[in-house]
This record gives structure tokens, C-alpha cells and sequence, in this order.
């Protein structure tokens, strides 16, 4: 991480989107921030019964913030394989910090039971090299 | 060695219950429209048994969820109303996620009683366990400590059936078919040498072992799901007309306390009354179209 070109962190702070203006603003200051403490942020809203998107993509080994969101009534967000188990609040944001480490695809499923199509809500991970 | 039946004075007794899971009550339309008519045959088919059972056990699923409280205590009545037909038995169940999930096992307890609870029957001790009320397929903390506490006055031969709605370990977890502490359940129960886990919720017939804990999966008696090894998405198997209760069935379970392990019976549905295109055309009008696959 300490060889990270500074148009690779300028990239990492664009994707990130919540990183502090500042940084941008002091160029010289960049370079204490690693790409890893800015991860990129991917939105997932939740309602009974489906995540929006129902699919995204992420890359082995590289750290991502999911901001999970629901409007209707507390969800789960849960898959084994990917380490994440957590409920996500009625109107809240709940975010998880995920770096996959194995290439696949993986099926993440609310299991806070959230009524008679709970059995279907799902989304799909997709984790590419 | 020592059994459960010397323990409380019982004489040590061959035995045979029954074991029905997943109901659904209240459940119609696709892609199973025949709504409680397996569990009606499950009813007469367990009457019409050579040694009909003194005890039924229910594993959880017995009415499906509905958006208003009062059509779901309907449908807990209608399921009250159709076990009450079974002859000479004395029904234990426990819940599942579309009993319970919902508003913490209230209503189950309002018309089924605990969600938890523990009872001997010919020597057997049976723990009923609670993996849904919580919301999400667990057992909690409390219910563990319950258990323990519930499981240390007996020896580690005692013979033990535990009966639950999830499967206690890791089956397909990305089907919700697992149980988030089941780990924590199946540590407990590793020092007894005897025991058995009946449980339901995957509408299929499935056997796993753990050390020397034998767990079993029901069928159900509406919709039965396919395996999860070779079906890429779940969904419940599609309805086959000319066979309506295929892969739905009643298990029989023998046993002999003085050891010796359970034999599992698998019994198929009496659909004799309903052979026939007029039958079943009848039976396929009660369908309603609302589509659900849980
Ligand atoms: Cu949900």
C-alpha cells in the first residue's frame, strides 16, 4: 500500500464519495490516506420483499462500504460465505464493510422474517478476480 | 445401561409417534392450490394406522402467515379444528417462522401454548426448542441456558428427541435452512449419547448426523421444496396434477427405549378420495391465485 500512486488514491476518493473535501482541497495531505480507509460505497435499499439493486458486482480482496437502507420495516442482510450477518433498522442506514476473499457468486438473504414473501428476498454478489 | 425409563419408574416400553410438519393452513394457490386437503389425508391416514400413534408432534409451519392478525387467527383455529380429528392423540407442537416470526410467538402462544417446553413420554425425554420466534432463525441465550439447565438432571444415555422448525445446522443457508446458535445447541446436547432432532421447515426429507446426534427433516403436507443441490434459485417444486401429494408425506417413528436406534418411518398420504379428474378438478377450484413460495 505504500507504493499506491497518488492517481490511484484520487481515484479511491472519487469512487469513496464521502471522503472528507479537505483531502481533496490539500494534495500534500493525500498521501497519508490509504485507498483502504476510503472504500467505495455501494447503496442497497431494502423493502419488503426485495433489495434494490438485486445484484452487484465486487472485487476479491478489495474493500467496500455497503450502506444498507430500509423503508418499510427492519430487514436482515446475511451471507455465510461473504461474512456478513446484520439487521438493517426501519428508515436507517446500516453500513458494512466487506472484502470478499473468494471469486464466486453468492446469494445474501434477509433473514429478519418480514412477512409471507420473506422467503424470497434476496440479492445476488458477484465477486470477480 | 442406564435409561430414562428407570430413571422415573416407567417400565421400559417399545413406542411409536408420528411426526407432521409444515401445514401451512391458510396457504392456497400456486403452486400448491389443494390448500389443507394433504393435511386433511395426513389426518385420515394416521386414523386408519394399524396402531394408531398416542402422540403426534408437530414441527412448526402449521399456519401460513397472513398480513392481518385476524385472518391469522383463522387460520390457527382451522389448523386446531383439522388436528382435533386425529383420534386418541395428544398433540405437542412447536412453532415455525410463519407461526411466530412476526409478533414474537404471541398469537402461537394464545392458541397453542409455549413456544418451549420439555415433556417425557414411554421413557423418551422430548425438548421442544424454538428456533424462530426470536425473528431470525435462532434460539437464543436464554432458551440455551434453558435448555442446559433442562437437559443436566438426566444421564448421558438418556435417550432424548429434540423436535424444532429449522435444522440446527448449516443445510443451505443462503436458503435460510439453518440456525444461526445451532452450534451452540448441538455443543449442548454432544455429551448425551441418545438423542434424535426432528424438525421440518425444508419441506423435504433429509438426514444428517453429528457425532452421535441423528437429525431428520420432515416432508411437508403442502409444496415440497426440491434439492437444494441441484436447483440454482429456490422455489418450490411445481404441482404435478396427476400426482398431488407427491414428496408430501407423515412420518412414523418406532422405537424401543432399552436402546437400539429410532426407526424412521416415511408413510405416504392416502389419496384414494381424491383419485379421479372430477376430484381433483374439485379440489382445484378452492384455489384462490395468490402466488407465495414460503
Ligand atoms: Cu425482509
Amino acid at each position: 500500500m505504500k507504493t499506491t500512486t497518488m492517481s490511484k488514491i484520487v481515484t479511491a476518493i472519487l469512487l469513496a464519495g464521502i471522503c472528507d473535501v479537505g483531502l481533496m482541497l490539500v494534495p500534500s495531505m493525500v498521501g497519508l490516506t490509504r485507498a483502504s480507509d476510503h472504500p467505495k460505497v455501494i447503496e442497497i435499499a431494502a423493502k419488503q420483499f426485495e433489495f434494490t439493486p438485486s445484484q452487484i458486482t465486487l472485487k476479491k480482496g478489495v474493500p467496500v462500504i455497503l450502506r444498507l437502507h430500509s423503508s418499510d420495516r427492519v430487514h436482515g442482510f446475511m451471507s455465510k460465505p461473504l461474512k456478513i450477518d446484520t439487521d438493517i433498522p426501519n428508515n436507517a442506514t446500516k453500513d458494512v464493510n466487506v472484502t470478499p476473499d473468494t471469486v464466486g457468486d453468492f446469494v445474501v438473504i434477509c433473514d429478519r422474517y418480514c412477512g409471507s414473501g420473506h422467503g424470497s428476498m434476496r440479492m445476488k454478489v458477484t465477486v470477480v478476480e | 445401561m442406564r435409561s430414562l425409563a428407570e430413571l422415573n419408574g416407567e417400565a421400559p416400553a417399545p413406542f411409536s409417534f408420528v411426526q407432521l410438519s409444515d401445514t401451512h393452513v391458510g396457504f392456497n394457490g400456486p403452486p400448491d392450490p389443494l390448500g389443507t386437503k394433504a393435511f386433511e389425508s395426513a389426518v385420515a391416514t394416521i386414523n386408519g394406522l394399524k396402531n394408531p400413534p398416542e402422540l403426534v408432534i408437530v414441527t412448526g409451519d402449521l399456519t401460513h402467515d397472513a398480513d392481518s392478525p385476524d385472518e391469522h387467527a383463522k387460520r390457527f383455529k382451522l389448523f386446531k379444528q383439522i388436528s382435533s380429528k386425529i383420534g386418541g392423540a395428544q398433540i405437542k407442537v412447536v412453532p415455525g417462522e410463519n407461526d411466530a416470526a412476526l409478533d414474537g410467538g404471541d398469537m402461537f402462544r394464545e392458541f397453542m401454548g409455549p413456544t418451549r417446553y420439555s415433556f417425557d413420554y414411554r421413557g423418551v425425554h422430548f425438548i421442544a426448542l424454538d428456533n424462530v420466534s426470536a425473528g431470525r432463525p435462532a434460539v437464543g441465550a436464554e432458551q440455551l441456558r434453558w435448555m442446559k439447565s433442562d437437559l443436566a438432571r438426566f444421564p448421558k444415555t438418556a435417550p432424548i428427541i429434540v423436535f424444532t422448525h429449522r435444522p440446527l445446522f448449516d443445510l443451505k443457508p443462503e436458503w435460510e435452512w439453518f440456525t444461526s446458535d445451532g452450534d451452540e445447541v448441538m455443543n449442548a446436547l454432544a455429551p448425551y449419547e441418545n438423542v434424535t432432532v426432528l424438525y421440518g421447515h425444508i419441506h423435504r426429507e433429509n438426514f444428517h448426523q453429528a457425532g452421535s446426534t441423528k437429525m431428520y427433516a420432515a416432508r411437508s403436507l403442502i409444496f415440497a421444496f426440491p434439492d437444494p443441490a441441484t436447483t440454482p434459485v429456490k422455489k418450490p417444486a411445481p404441482f404435478d396434477k396427476a400426482a398431488p401429494f407427491k414428496n408430501l408425506g407423515i412420518r412414523r417413528v418406532n422405537g424401543n427405549v432399552d436402546g437400539g436406534d429410532l426407526q424412521i418411518e416415511e408413510v405416504e398420504l392416502a389419496t384414494a378420495e381424491f383419485g379421479g379428474t372430477v376430484g381433483m378438478d374439485q379440489m382445484l377450484k378452492h384455489g384462490n391465485n395468490d402466488s407465495k413460495d414460503e
